[in-house]
């Protein structure tokens, strides 16, 4: 094998990708090719790397450095000054703020300092469609261990001690899940992977199938040697190209090398997995949905009893986990049940994928370990709220999650507490708020997904939702009663408590938590028409200070429907009644002379 | 299921999406219960009509929660069908006055009680649910009008809400070849078509007559 005394990590994620890196990979080989350095210096491109927010970025090995923001105009210089002179480029290096000090290490840096790895093991240190590179990390060494040493049973004990609870948000012990299938009559079982990843913001199953496709495939063939099932299916949604194309290739690669179909590792152990594509339904994230739409049927969920465990697709007993689960249990069987259990909290062991967005300095995805406060990773981590704004919630769980306000930001990252907040873990989508947010309108948003992405089937779920999203719109736009906030209390709790499936039962979590946390936000937009963010199009207004305004013209080329009127050097002003409250002119002026009121 | 244990007993639970002929749909949860000691989670809302009975399982018809979900899922249907005389009547029965939403003007409930009585009785599978969620409704495939469809009627007796009915669009002549000349009597049904009172073995004697 070819060996280089300096390899380029360079991120391939489909972020790093949106910003360019397939040319930043194309400039540095031809640059490489130039210098003649080819023999030397290879270019891998990885997964995602984690730290989407500094994109493109690459790591050079063995010294560990770290690039951000690369373009095609730094390649020349940077391979010239690194790679040919030894002369690690600072200008291209990370800096915690504009001006402070180059940190030259990745595990330096304080969004990786805090991370522990171990789903995202293998996060931009191999090229994901080589499965040769997969091994070389122990890739199915504990698919081997699993075959030859143990029995399903130890198997199934190895994950009951390890506490692994499903990371795809309902947490329920995998271990467990696991036994109840095995359990289950019948000679023909399934294993699933629930890759439809719905949630908006959320994309650490994104990363995992596109940087790691062979740590999903490895832990659902450990699964499946455990229930006693055959066959598999990965339930990919389709607005994940890129995902499909990987883990479809990673299944072909290992059926080629015996690891996965007939026969694996020579035992008369075998296990075929298929990928399925969803077709653009949320709902189908729901292991029932989900099962269905295998099946070639709509996505709608039916009622449980009967759990999937004991009746699944086909009826058959069938074991669905998420996509994060399953990249978990190769590490599981090579280090232990006991060590993964040493990680976490008493109730949550091991560790957490976090997508964190929104208003955060550092946006990207980061794993860490299980009771780390939700403060660290936002400020630590995060590098806090950009702009100099202030915290004002952070919203887990997705669209069926709750907002935690800043009184609750030392909570430990943990089902159960998170959980006595009135959020939920999730599958790990972290959205963080500022001052500029306006909660009102922030619950009217989720609500107007989930109306959307109901299936219909039942009364409380696809009625229910329409009259919050009509309570909500009522109440942004100016039309707010009294008795609002007890109607829409009411109603939620009945939409709560009677909804078929996990969609509409967890829809009023960011209207519950937002009414409990954020009540005087409310109070403002139906009592005194005001949203106190300044955001609700309805209640704002735009209006020029002209004692602060210059008469630069600026608002004026600005304003896209041209009702700013004003001769130059002269105070401006807005016809209100054109005014579409854009905010255009708000981001264009720079002497604070367009107020927001 | 829990539905059918309470209704021996003489409790009552009310419906809309549950028929005795039909495999139970879970849809309305107007027949909701609190379930206590073992289930899963104690203090559960499940859906009475699909929920397994069990040794040792606590229900609870009429707790605090069940009314005030009651109420509220009757509050939905009397906003979306203010003009159907069932919901109407469903809502005085448990003491609904009105609904604090604006209505809206629909007769079907998407109980589905149609669609399934044409796939599981009749087997003609003449119609079905199309689209999701708001958009959600009854249609034959396509939304053509359905090839597979016999005018049997039974969407339109199961309807709880009248939504269904059918419409005589055209009368069809038809000729009984077999029957003519031979005693027959009014289908006992329907009251319009002649039935013969007698059929034979086998056709063969007729014919040879």
């Amino acid at each position: 094998m070819k060996t280089y005394r300096t390899h380029l990590l360079l991120c391939a994620g489909t972020g790093c990708v949106s910003n360019h890196a397939f040319e930043v990979k194309r400039a540095l080989e031809e640059e490489i090719q130039r210098r003649n350095l080819g023999d030397e210096v290879t270019v891998v491109a990885t997964g995602c790397n984690g730290f989407c927010e500094r994109g493109p970025v690459m790591v050079v090995q063995p010294e560990g450095i770290f690039y951000q923001q690369l373009t095609v105009k730094d390649i020349p210089h940077l391979v010239e000054e690194h790679f040919l002179k030894g002369r690690p480029v600072k200008r291209l290096m990370y800096t915690e703020t504009k001006g402070a000090p180059p940190v030259p290490r990745m595990n330096d840096i304080e969004f990786f300092r805090h991370q522990v790895l171990v789903a995202l093991r293998n996060r931009g240190r191999i090229a994901p469609e080589k499965i040769d590179e997969y091994i070389a990390y122990d890739g199915y060494a504990s698919l081997a261990k699993v075959l030859k040493e143990m029995s399903p049973e130890e198997v199934i004990r190895e994950a009951k001690t390890s506490g692994l609870r499903g990371r795809g948000g309902a947490g329920f012990p995998t271990g467990m899940k696991w036994e109840f299938c095995r359990r289950s009559p019948g000679d023909l079982k399934y294993v699933v992977c629930n890759a439809d990843e719905g949630d908006p913001g959320a994309f650490m199953d994104r990363s995992i199938l596109e940087a790691d496709p062979h740590s999903v495939l490895e832990g659902m063939t450990i699964g499946a040697y455990a229930i006693g099932a055959r066959e598999g299916f990965i339930y990919v949604r389709d607005e994940y190209p890129l995902a499909v194309e990987r883990i479809q290739m990673a299944i072909r690669d290992a059926e080629a090398y015996g690891l996965s179909g007939e026969g694996i590792f020579g035992t008369d152990f075998a296990f075929s997995v298929r990928v399925i594509r969803g077709g653009g339904a949320f709902v189908c994230g729901e292991e029932t949905a989900l099962m269905a739409s295998i099946e070639g049927k709509m996505g709608r969920p039916r009622p449980r009893p009967p759990f999937p465990a004991e009746s699944g697709l086909w009826g058959r007993p069938t074991n669905i986990n998420n996509v994060e689960t399953w990249a978990n249990v190769p590490v599981i069987l090579a280090r232990g049940g006991d060590w993964f259990a040493s990680i976490g909290t008493p109730s949550s062991k091991g560790t957490k994928v976090f997508s964190v967005v929104g208003k955060v300095q550092n946006t990207g995805l980061v794993e860490v370990p299980m009771g780390i406060t939700l403060r660290q990773i936002i400020f630590d981590i995060g590098g806090g709220i950009p702009g100099g704004k202030r915290f004002k919630a952070v919203q887990t769980g997705g669209p069926s999650g709750g907002c935690i306000p800043e009184s609750l930001l030392d909570l430990e990252v943990d089902y159960e507490q998170l959980a006595e907040a009135g959020a939920i873990m999730g599958s790990g989508g972290l959205i963080v708020m500022d001052e500029d947010t306006c909660m009102v309108d922030l619950a009217r948003y989720f609500v107007s997904f989930l109306e959307d992405e109901s299936c219909g089937k039942c009364l409380p779920c696809r009625e229910g939702l329409q009259r919050m999203h009509e309570i909500l719109d009522d109440i942004t736009a100016g039309r707010g009663t009294p008795d609002h906030i007890d109607i829409l209390e009411r109603l939620a709790d009945t939409v709560k408590k009677a909804s078929l499936c996990g969609l509409g039962s967890t829809a009023p979590n960011p209207v519950l938590t937002t009414l409990q946390y954020f009540r005087d936000e409310y109070e403002a937009h139906i009592q005194e028409k005001r949203c106190p963010a300044g955001v609700c199009k309805a209640l704002i207004q735009f209006s020029i200070d002209p004692e602060s305004c210059t008469g630069c013209m600026a608002c004026l080329k600005a304003c896209p429907t041209d009702c700013i009127t004003g001769e130059r050097k002269k105070p401006h002003s807005i016809a209100v009644e054109q005014c579409i409250k854009c905010g255009a002119c708000f981001e264009v002026c720079k002497f604070d002379a367009v107020r927001k009121t | 299921m829990i539905l059918e244990a309470a209704r021996m007993l003489g409790i009552e639970i009310p419906t809309l999406c549950f028929h005795e002929a039909l495999k139970p749909h879970g849809a309305c949860r107007l027949c909701v219960v609190e379930v206590r000691a073992g289930a899963a989670r104690g203090g559960t809302l499940v859906a009475s009509c699909v929920f397994p009975v069990r040794d040792g399982l606590e229900v609870h018809t009429s707790s605090d929660d069940v009314k005030g979900v009651r109420r509220g899922l009757i509050e939905l249907l009397l906003a979306r069908c203010p003009e159907s005389r069932q919901i109407r009547a469903l809502a005085e029965r448990f003491g609904v006055a009105e609904s604090p939403y604006r209505p809206r003007d629909h007769l079907c409930i998407l109980c589905g009680l149609c669609v399934r009585a044409c796939d599981e009785i009749v087997g003609a599978r003449a119609i079905d649910f199309f689209s999701r969620g708001q958009s959600l409704d009854v249609k034959p495939p396509l939304l053509n009008p359905s090839a597979a469809c016999i005018a049997c009627g039974t969407c339109t007796t199961v309807c709880p809400t009248e939504a269904v009915r059918l419409e005589e669009i055209a009368r069809v002549p038809h000729e009984h070849p077999v029957l003519e000349g031979r005693p027959a009597e009014r289908c006992r049904v329907c009251g319009h078509h002649p039935a013969t009172a007698v059929f034979p073995e086998s056709y063969e004697s007729w014919f040879k007559e």
